[in-house]
């Protein structure tokens, strides 16, 4: 009988849902959907302002004392440089208006010979040159670059007495000697854990206010609780149904994220590997997923049992969030996961901590199971706490 | 006649929050809102709670209902105490009331099925019941509409129906008729008067003195939580109709503070 009751919840729960094709929408499809979508324009998007030059006219840049021999260095920067007629006050006075694609370049005068004068363990100042550029003028900060890119370059080779790291040929081995796929795993380690702990709770959110309070200012949680069904009964079955479509929304979302990060990476383009992790940990992942919602769930549950209608519920609900953020922000403040097994019994903590370790191939078998036990632990006691609140006359009834 | 619920000094306090305090124009901060309730209601009778709003006539039936615990005393509906048995008391019975709702997405016929697999009822059991249930309020033809889009007439009978889905044997209502147009109001007490043709207890509460007139064998006449009369219309009403009876015994207690 027992099972009964909380299937025939679990039953109507599903029902409801999956039968409302907006909910379905707005809570399963759409957070993968809108996640793919806004991360891939993302991607695009810094591609084209990182790795692509816009096609945009050449920067002028006035050049005060430009010393001839400099000049074979500019060959292959697109600008058109002015040596004459330059007035200072002026060219200051254009290079303050973002509209101007100018810069501005002042060599010493006898650039040559002080240089070739110069002793770098005298205590004088070496010769300096200064650009003047706009940053936000997109020409005018480029050229500035590629000015100091090339000036650079030239200041190094002047006094060339040895090479670190150069690479003789395109056979040359990578000196970074460390796997990419970890290095892509690291980033994502400290990523993705807040990102999902996020999207859970947000799939949580839609739909645990809507089902507690929601049929409380309905009124129609009254008419369950004149039934012989036992309030644990009620709190289980809610609990477990609203948990699948909570992790159905954090899957939809990991999905989207998934999906999109080859395009946020520029993984084609880099011939980047972004088979990084094998199944097992795929499952563990899950694992913890689905226990850190269970957990989720429970809270959300209860706070929105204890509310009078959803607008309070949701707002009730605010300070969960915010946990969750700083929660979530916890591997990349501690620069991964933490290694002490007690802190794996902290809730949401353990479970942000235990996924940032698989994720980063450092998962420990005490550490899930500390995690995932202890979530269970901690759902279950949600689950006892609800189960006391559906039979508070206070909570539900009070006004 | 046999006894099928019997109520034994139930008591239920309140405490105020300071807009009810205003509300109720009192500077007390507890409300006693049922003091020391007893009486019997014997199988295949229509037992009416009869008093002006606020007497605690809702809070008593809530109580039976199990959906509030008393603060003091005990009721037994068919053998099951309402304090330790909970469960077993709200399979005994159906409870109706306008603070309950249906949830609109769902059609009357997924609520039936559904409410009487949470009552355990037996599935060709089921179908058989929902099918003569449904033609006597005439839900049959808006079995797979969804409650949202019935009208507040056919909610009601819905309501009705879905609230007796396991034939209990004793019926609770609060105000049966209150709201109702009057052709659900009739069909309403038409069935009660059925129900009780059939052996079925029914406990209602009302302020309606010709709803108590028509239907019910006994009444109990509650003022401010208190019960003060509870016999048969006849004993009660001496010769005088009911109204002017009531006025008379409101009069003699209206000193009755709690």
């Amino acid at each position: 009988m027992k099972i009964n009751n909380t299937l025939t919840i679990i039953k109507k729960e599903f029902t409801r849902f999956f039968s409302d094709r907006s909910m379905v929408f707005t809570t399963v499809i759409m957070p993968g959907l809108l996640i793919y979508i806004i991360y891939s324009l993302m991607g695009d998007n810094m591609s084209e302002s990182n790795f692509t030059v816009e096609a945009t006219e050449p920067t002028t840049v006035y050049v005060e004392n430009l010393p001839p021999s400099i000049l074979p260095l500019f060959d292959s920067i697109p600008m058109n440089i002015v040596t004459h007629d330059i007035v200072s006050e002026d060219i200051m006075k254009q290079l303050g208006d973002k509209e101007n694609n100018i810069a501005y370049m002042i060599f010493p005068e006898n650039f040559d010979s002080l240089v070739a004068n110069y002793v770098p363990a005298s205590e004088t100042l070496a010769p300096n040159i200064k650009i003047f550029y706009n940053s936000v003028n997109d020409g005018s900060s480029m050229t500035y670059h590629m000015l100091d890119g090339a000036l650079n370059a030239y200041e190094d080779s002047y006094c060339n007495r040895f090479d670190v790291n150069r690479y003789d040929d395109a056979d040359s081995p990578s000196f970074d000697q460390s796997d990419e796929s970890e290095v892509i795993s690291n980033v994502l380690s400290q990523l993705i854990p807040m990102l999902l702990l996020m999207l859970l709770f947000s799939g949580c959110m839609a739909v645990g206010p809507a089902s507690i309070a929601g049929e409380k200012e309905r009124g129609t949680i009254a008419t369950l609780l004149v039934t012989p069904m036992k309030r644990s009964q009620l709190a289980l079955g809610k609990i477990i149904s609203l948990s699948v479509f909570a992790t159905l929304s954090g899957l939809s979302s990991f999905i989207g994220i998934i999906l999109s990060l080859p395009k946020m990476f520029h993984a084609d383009e880099l011939n980047m590997d972004t088979n990084l992790y094998s199944a097992s940990e795929y499952i563990l992942l899950l694992l913890v997923l689905l226990s850190t919602v269970l957990v989720l769930i429970s809270v959300i549950s209860n706070l929105s049992a204890i509310a009078k209608d959803v607008k309070q519920a949701s707002t009730i609900n605010i300070p969960v969030s915010l946990m969750m953020i700083v929660v979530g922000m916890m591997p990349m403040i501690m620069g991964g996961a933490t290694e002490n097994p007690t802190l794996y019994l902290i809730p949401f903590y353990n479970s942000v901590m235990a996924m940032t370790a698989v994720m980063a191939h450092e998962a420990t078998v005490l550490t899930l199971v500390l995690t995932i036990c202890s979530n269970l632990v901690y759902a279950g006691l949600g689950a006892w706490i609800l189960t006391k609140l559906f039979d508070s006359e206070k909570v539900m009834f009070g006004k | 006649m046999e006894e099928i619920l019997r109520v034994e000094g139930l008591c239920k306090t309140f405490t105020l929050s300071k807009k009810q305090q205003k509300i109720e124009r009192t500077k007390s901060k507890q409300k006693v809102a049922v003091d020391n309730l007893t009486f019997t209601a014997n199988r295949g009778e229509i037992f009416g709670l009869l008093g002006p709003n606020g007497a605690g006539k809702t809070t008593t039936l809530r109580m039976l209902a199990t959906l509030i615990k008393p603060d003091k005393g005990d009721a037994w509906v068919d053998g099951c105490s309402i304090v330790a048995q909970p469960e077993k008391v709200r399979a005994k019975i159906g409870f109706l009331t306008s603070e309950l709702k249906l949830e609109d997405f769902f059609t009357p016929n997924y609520l039936f099925d559904f409410f009487s697999n949470l009552h355990q009822v037996d599935p060709s059991v089921m179908a058989e019941r929902k099918k003569s249930m449904f033609e006597r309020f005439g839900i049959d033809k808006f079995a797979e509409v969804k409650v949202k889009d019935l009208s507040t007439g056919m909610k009601q009978k819905v309501s009705l129906v879905i609230s007796l889905v396991h034939n209990p044997d004793i019926i609770i209502f609060d105000e049966p008729t209150n709201g109702l147009d009057v052709l659900t109001a009739r069909t309403v007490t038409d069935y009660l008067q059925e129900l009780r043709a059939e052996g079925k207890t029914i406990i209602l509460s009302t302020h309606i003195f010709s709803l108590v007139e028509k239907l019910c064998d006994r009444v109990g006449i509650i003022i401010n939580g208190k019960l003060t009369h509870c016999d048969t219309l006849q004993a009660i009403c001496d010769g005088l109709s009911l109204e002017d009876r009531f006025f008379e015994i409101y009069k003699e207690n209206e000193d009755l503070t709690i």
